[in-house]
C-alpha cells in the first residue's frame, strides 16, 4: 500500500478539469528567472536609481552625492507644477473622450458587425502598422489652417465653442489645447477599444436578449445588463489610455504650443538639455508615484490579476 | 468544445415598422446612433494613414511635407534620398528583430510559469510583470538612463536593445498567458492517455496551440520596439538614430516625402501580411 | 511499452481510496471487472465515479490502494505507459490537428507500423471515413464523439474509459449512440469501463452495472437483476422509481415472509427481503401494480386515484392509500379506459415483485436524479 503525499487543493471530485498537480518545483522558478531578472535589473534598479539620483545634490561637472535633498522636490513641483497639473487633465479628458468614441465602436464591432467582425477589428489596429509619429505628424496636415476640417469648424461655430471652452485661442486648431487632447485621444483609442471589445465579446448574447426582455428601454438595459459586465474592459481600456497619455510629450511637442507642454516634455528637457538630473529625476519620479496611487485607487475594483 | 447546440437566438426587440421608422429621422438617428459613432470613430482613426499616403506623392515646396502642392512620385523611385532616412530604417529593423527575439524568449518562459505553475511569490511575479506597462514611457526611459549614467555603461544600440527588452516582455507575458489560460487542459490529459510523454505531450499538443499566442506577443514586441521613440531617445547617442527619431528630427528640420513612403510601405505590408495570415487560417478553418 | 495490450487482463481495483483534503472522493472500493466486459460504474454527480476512472487512467493519484490489469501492478504506472485508454467528457480532441491525425497520434507515440492501414480501418468502423481530413471543429457532436472512440480503441488498449461518453449529446443522438457504442464493443471485444449519471444509458448498453453512492459501490450486477432486486433505498430509487411503504414483519414461514401495512397483510419471498430486522421498506416497482375495480385475491389494497399523466405508451397514476401515502402506478395504454382522480381502486401486486429493504435507510436516498452533471459546453479551441 502506498501512501502519497496529497497537494490539498480546492479540486472537487467530480471536476474532471482541473489544474496539474505538481509537488514545490523549481520549474516555474527556472522559467521565470531570466525574465524577472532582467525586469529586477532594468526596471526595477532603474526606479531605485532614480529615485537616488532624485535625492543628491552637486553638478554634472563635480559628480553627484547623495545628499537626501528633499527639497529638490518643492523647487521642482512649484516649477512645474501647472505641467504636471496639465497632463494629468489632457490625460483624463483623452481617457474620457477615448471612452466615449471606442465604447460604441467595440460595441459594434463585438455585436452588430457579424462576418466583418475580423475585417473591422484589422481596421482597429491598421493605424498601429504605420509609426505614431508619422500619424502624428499627418495631424498636423488635417488641421492645418487652410484646410476643410478647420473650414468645417469655423462655418459650424464649433470653432467659437472651442474658443468659449479655452480649447483654441484664435481661429485655428493646429498648435492648440484642442489638437493636443484630439491627437492624444487619437493615439491611444485602439488601446481603449482592444480590451472593451475582448469583455464585450465574451458575454454571452443571451444574456443581453434577458436584458431586453427584462428591461422595457433598450438604455435601463444596457446599463443594467451590458455595462457592468464590460466593467473589467472599460477599466484595462482607460488605465491603458491613461497612464501613456499622461506620460506623453510627443502629441504636445507636435500638436501644441509652448502653453501646452506637458510634464513628460519637461522631463526630457531637463535630463537631455538642462542636465539637470536631480530635478529631472525628481519630476519623473513624482510623476511615477502619482500615476501608481491613481492606478491603485482605481485598480482595488478589478485587482492586477485580471488585467495582466 | 463547440459542440452542435448552436444558441437559438431569440429577439427581443419589438419589431418596428418599417414605414414608421423611415418616416421619423430622429428615430431612425436614435436606433443608429451606435453605429454612427463607430463609424465616425473609423474615419477618426484611418484618417491620418490615408493622408501619410496621399501626401507620399506629394512635391512639397519648401521642406515641410504639410500642404499639398502638386503630384509626384519621386519619393517613391527614390526612398533612401533622404539622408540617413535608411540607414535610421535598418537600425530600426535590426533592433526590432533583436528585441523580439529576447522579449518572446524571455516572456514565453514567464507565460508558462504563470500559465501553468501555482507557486510561491506568484503575485508578486505578477506585479513585477504589469509595472512596466503602468508606467509611463517618460519614466522608464529617464530611469535607464539613470542607472546607465550612474554605472558608467554606453549609451547606444545596446542600451537601446535593452531597454526594448525590458518594456516589451510584458506585453509578450500578458499576449502568451492569455493563450495558455484559454487551453484546455484535458487536451494534455488526452495526449497523455495517448502514450505522449511530457515533453511529446508538450511539443505536439501544448506547443502548437500556444504557438498563435507567442506569435502575436512577438508581433507586439516588434511593433512596440519598431515605434518607439520616447525611451529610445533618452538611451541614444548621435550614432545610433532609430527610424522614430529621425522622424522626429525631420518635425524640426524638415520632413522629406520619403518618410511618408516608409509610412505606407509599412502600412501596406503589415495590412498584407494580415489579410494573409486571416485566409490562411480561414482556408485551414474550411468554413464545411 | 503497452504493445502488450491486448493481451491484457482483467481490471482489478484494491481497496482504491482517493481524498481530497478531507473529502472522500472513493472510499475502500474493490472491484474487478472481467476483460472483454462492458461495465458501467453509475452514480450521481459527486459519487466518486469520475475520480475511480481518473485513477485508472493515470491522471489522478489514489491516496491507498492498488490497481492491476491481469497481473501487472500499474498504481504507480506513468499515465502514457498504461495500456489504458479514455474517451473524455466533450471529448478532448486535439483542434489543431485534423481526424485522422487525431486518430493517429496514439499510433505514433508508440512508433506502430501500419498507421494509415489502422486509422482507416477504425474510420471505416466509426463510418467516418470521408471525413478524415476535416478539423474537429467541422464536425458535429455525434462526430466528434465517435473520433473521440476511434482515437482510444485504435490502440487496442486492455481497458477502454468512457467519462460521461454521450453527456453533450441531444436524446436522440445519446439514443442512437448507445447502441452504436454497444455494437463497437462487441464488434471490438475490449474491456468497456463507461462513467455514467444516466441509469438508462448504463442499462441499455452495460453487461454489470455498479452503482455507486458517496464514493462506495452500493450494488453490483446485471441491469435486470439491480432493477429486479434493489438492495438499498439508493439503488431502488436511482434506478427507475419504486414505491416504498413502512411494513411490519408478521411472520417468517418457509419461503415466505408475511408483513402488515397499516392493517392489510403482503407476502413476498424471503429471499427478496435483505433485512433481519422486523420493521422494513416494502418496495414495488410502479409497472408492477396492478389496477383492479374488486378486491381479487391477495397483496391488495384500496386507494384513491389523485393524479393522472398521460405519457403515450402508458398513464402514470398517483393513487392515495387509506393511511395517507401515495404510490406511484404506471399502466400499458392498452386499452383500458383512463382513470379519473377521485375514482376507487384496488392495487395489488404478485409477491415475487415484492422486495424488502432495511427500514433505517432512508426512503429517499437517490430520489433527486441529476439531469445535469453536464460540464458547460466551453470552447476547448
Amino acid at each position: 500500500m502506498t501512501a502519497t503525499v496529497h497537494v490539498p487543493g480546492g479540486s472537487m471530485p467530480a471536476a474532471p478539469v482541473e489544474p496539474r498537480k505538481r509537488r514545490a518545483s523549481k520549474v516555474p522558478y527556472l522559467l521565470l528567472l531570466p525574465g524577472v531578472a532582467w525586469l529586477l535589473v532594468f526596471f526595477v534598479a532603474p526606479m531605485i536609481f532614480l529615485a537616488s539620483q532624485s535625492l543628491q545634490t552637486g553638478s554634472i561637472e563635480q559628480g553627484y552625492a547623495l545628499t537626501w535633498h528633499i527639497g529638490t522636490y518643492g523647487d521642482a513641483l512649484s516649477a512645474f507644477h501647472s505641467q504636471l497639473f496639465r497632463s494629468f487633465g489632457y490625460a483624463a479628458t483623452a481617457t474620457v473622450l477615448g471612452l466615449l468614441v471606442g465604447y460604441p465602436l467595440a460595441y459594434t464591432i463585438a455585436f452588430k458587425a457579424g462576418r466583418w467582425k475580423n475585417v473591422l477589428l484589422v481596421l482597429v489596429i491598421a493605424p498601429f502598422f504605420t509609426s505614431f509619429l508619422i500619424r502624428t505628424l499627418a495631424w498636423q496636415t488635417i488641421l492645418s489652417s487652410d484646410g476643410p476640417v478647420v473650414g468645417f469648424f469655423r462655418a459650424t461655430h464649433l470653432m467659437d465653442l472651442l474658443r468659449s471652452l479655452h480649447l483654441v485661442a484664435g481661429n485655428d486648431l493646429l498648435s492648440t489645447p484642442f489638437a493636443v487632447v484630439m491627437g492624444l485621444t487619437y493615439n491611444f483609442l485602439p488601446f481603449m477599444v482592444l480590451p472593451l471589445y475582448a469583455s464585450l465579446e465574451r458575454i454571452d448574447i443571451r444574456l443581453l436578449e434577458a436584458g431586453g426582455d427584462l428591461y422595457a428601454r433598450p438604455f435601463t438595459a444596457f446599463r443594467k445588463v451590458t455595462w457592468p459586465l464590460s466593467l473589467p474592459g472599460v477599466v484595462a481600456g482607460t488605465l491603458l489610455t491613461f497612464i501613456p497619455a499622461a506620460g506623453d510629450y510627443i502629441n504636445s511637442k507636435l500638436l501644441g504650443n509652448t502653453s501646452t507642454t506637458m510634464i513628460g516634455q519637461v522631463i526630457d528637457g531637463q535630463f537631455l538639455r538642462v542636465l539637470d538630473y536631480p530635478t529631472a529625476a525628481a519630476l519623473s519620479f513624482t510623476l511615477m508615484l502619482a500615476i501608481l496611487v491613481i492606478v491603485a485607487v482605481y485598480v482595488r475594483r478589478a485587482g492586477t490579476e485580471e488585467l495582466v | 468544445m463547440a459542440t452542435a447546440t448552436e444558441p437559438t437566438r431569440v429577439t427581443g426587440t419589438r419589431p418596428a415598422s418599417p414605414a414608421r421608422r423611415r418616416r421619423n429621422p430622429w428615430t431612425w438617428l436614435r436606433e443608429h446612433v451606435v453605429a454612427i459613432v463607430a463609424v465616425l470613430a473609423f474615419v477618426y482613426l484611418l484618417l491620418p494613414n490615408v493622408v501619410v499616403i496621399i501626401f507620399s506623392f506629394n512635391k512639397p515646396n519648401g521642406r515641410f511635407n504639410y500642404t499639398w502642392s502638386h503630384f509626384s512620385t519621386d519619393a517613391w523611385t527614390n526612398v533612401c534620398g533622404a539622408p540617413g532616412m535608411c540607414e535610421s530604417l535598418a537600425l530600426s529593423l535590426r533592433i526590432g528583430v533583436l528585441a523580439t527575439i529576447g522579449a518572446t524568449v524571455l516572456g514565453t518562459l514567464m507565460a508558462f510559469a504563470l500559465g501553468r505553475h501555482r507557486f510561491r511569490g506568484r503575485p508578486q511575479t505578477n506585479l513585477l510583470i504589469f509595472m512596466p506597462m503602468a508606467t509611463p514611457e517618460v519614466v522608464m526611459g529617464s530611469s535607464l538612463l539613470t542607472l546607465f549614467l550612474n554605472l558608467k555603461i554606453p549609451l547606444g544600440t545596446t542600451a537601446i536593445l535593452i531597454a526594448h527588452v525590458m518594456f516589451c516582455v510584458s506585453f509578450v507575458v500578458v499576449t502568451v498567458k492569455a493563450r495558455i489560460a484559454g487551453l484546455d487542459p484535458r487536451l494534455e490529459q488526452a495526449a497523455a492517455d495517448l502514450y505522449a510523454n511530457e515533453f511529446q505531450a508538450f511539443w505536439r499538443v501544448t506547443f502548437p496551440l500556444v504557438a498563435p499566442g507567442i506569435a502575436a506577443g512577438a508581433l507586439l514586441a516588434f511593433s512596440l520596439s519598431f515605434d518607439d521613440y520616447i525611451i529610445t531617445n533618452f538611451n541614444a547617442t548621435t550614432s545610433s538614430v532609430t527610424f522614430p527619431m529621425y522622424v522626429w528630427g525631420a518635425a524640426q528640420r524638415g520632413t522629406p516625402v520619403q518618410i511618408n513612403v516608409i509610412g505606407t510601405l509599412m502600412f501596406l505590408l503589415a495590412l498584407a501580411a494580415v489579410v494573409t495570415g486571416q485566409l490562411v487560417s480561414s482556408r485551414r478553418a474550411g468554413r464545411a | 511499452m503497452a504493445e502488450t495490450a491486448s493481451t491484457g487482463g482483467d481490471l482489478h481495483l484494491q481497496s482504491l481510496t482517493k481524498q481530497f483534503g478531507s473529502f472522500v472522493a472513493v472510499d475502500d472500493l474493490s472491484l474487478t471487472i472481467p476483460q472483454g466486459s462492458f461495465f458501467a460504474l453509475l452514480g450521481p454527480s459527486g459519487c466518486g465515479k469520475t475520480t475511480t476512472l481518473r485513477m485508472v487512467a493515470g491522471l489522478e493519484e489514489p491516496t491507498a490502494g492498488r490497481i492491476l490489469i491481469g497481473a501487472d501492478d500499474i498504481t504507480d504506472t506513468k499515465p502514457y505507459r498504461r495500456p489504458v485508454n479514455t474517451v473524455f467528457q466533450n471529448y478532448a480532441l486535439f483542434p489543431h490537428l485534423d481526424i485522422f491525425e487525431n486518430v493517429a497520434f496514439g499510433l505514433r507515440r508508440r512508433g506502430s507500423k501500419n498507421v494509415k492501414q489502422q486509422v482507416d480501418d477504425v474510420l471505416e468502423l466509426i463510418e467516418l471515413g470521408h471525413l478524415a481530413r476535416r478539423k474537429p471543429t467541422q464536425l458535429s457532436g455525434g462526430q466528434q464523439q465517435r473520433v473521440a472512440l476511434a482515437r482510444a480503441i485504435v490502440n487496442h488498449p486492455s481497458v477502454l474509459l468512457l467519462d460521461e461518453p454521450l453527456g453533450a449529446l441531444d436524446l436522440k443522438l445519446r439514443r442512437q449512440m448507445q447502441l452504436e457504442l454497444k455494437r463497437i464493443q462487441t464488434e471490438v471485444g475490449l474491456t468497456f469501463v463507461h462513467v455514467t449519471h444516466d441509469q438508462e444509458e448504463a442499462m441499455t448498453m452495460a453487461d454489470t452495472i455498479a452503482v455507486m453512492n458517496n464514493g462506495r459501490i452500493e450494488q453490483l450486477g446485471d441491469p435486470a437483476s439491480l432493477y429486479e432486486n434493489p438492495v438499498t433505498t439508493f439503488v431502488a430509487n436511482f434506478l427507475g422509481q419504486s414505491n416504498l411503504v413502512r411494513a411490519r414483519v408478521t411472520s417468517r414461514s418457509g419461503e415466505h415472509l408475511t408483513v402488515d401495512v397499516q392493517g392489510t397483510t403482503f407476502t413476498m419471498p424471503r429471499a427478496r427481503c435483505t433485512s433481519e430486522s422486523d420493521d422494513i421498506w416494502m418496495g414495488v416497482r410502479p409497472e408492477k401494480i396492478q389496477v383492479n375495480a374488486t378486491a381479487a385475491g391477495a397483496n391488495t389494497i384500496l386507494g384513491t386515484v389523485t393524479d393522472t399523466s398521460y405519457i403515450g405508451v402508458s398513464t402514470q397514476y398517483l393513487v392515495q392509500l387509506g393511511f395517507g401515502q401515495e404510490l406511484t402506478v404506471v399502466r400499458q395504454n392498452d386499452g383500458a379506459p383512463i382513470l379519473r382522480p377521485g375514482q376507487e381502486v384496488y392495487l395489488s401486486w404478485e409477491p415475487a415483485h415484492t422486495f424488502g429493504l432495511d427500514a433505517r435507510q432512508d426512503a429517499k436516498a437517490g430520489v433527486e436524479r441529476e439531469e445535469g452533471e453536464l460540464v458547460p459546453a466551453g470552447d476547448a479551441s
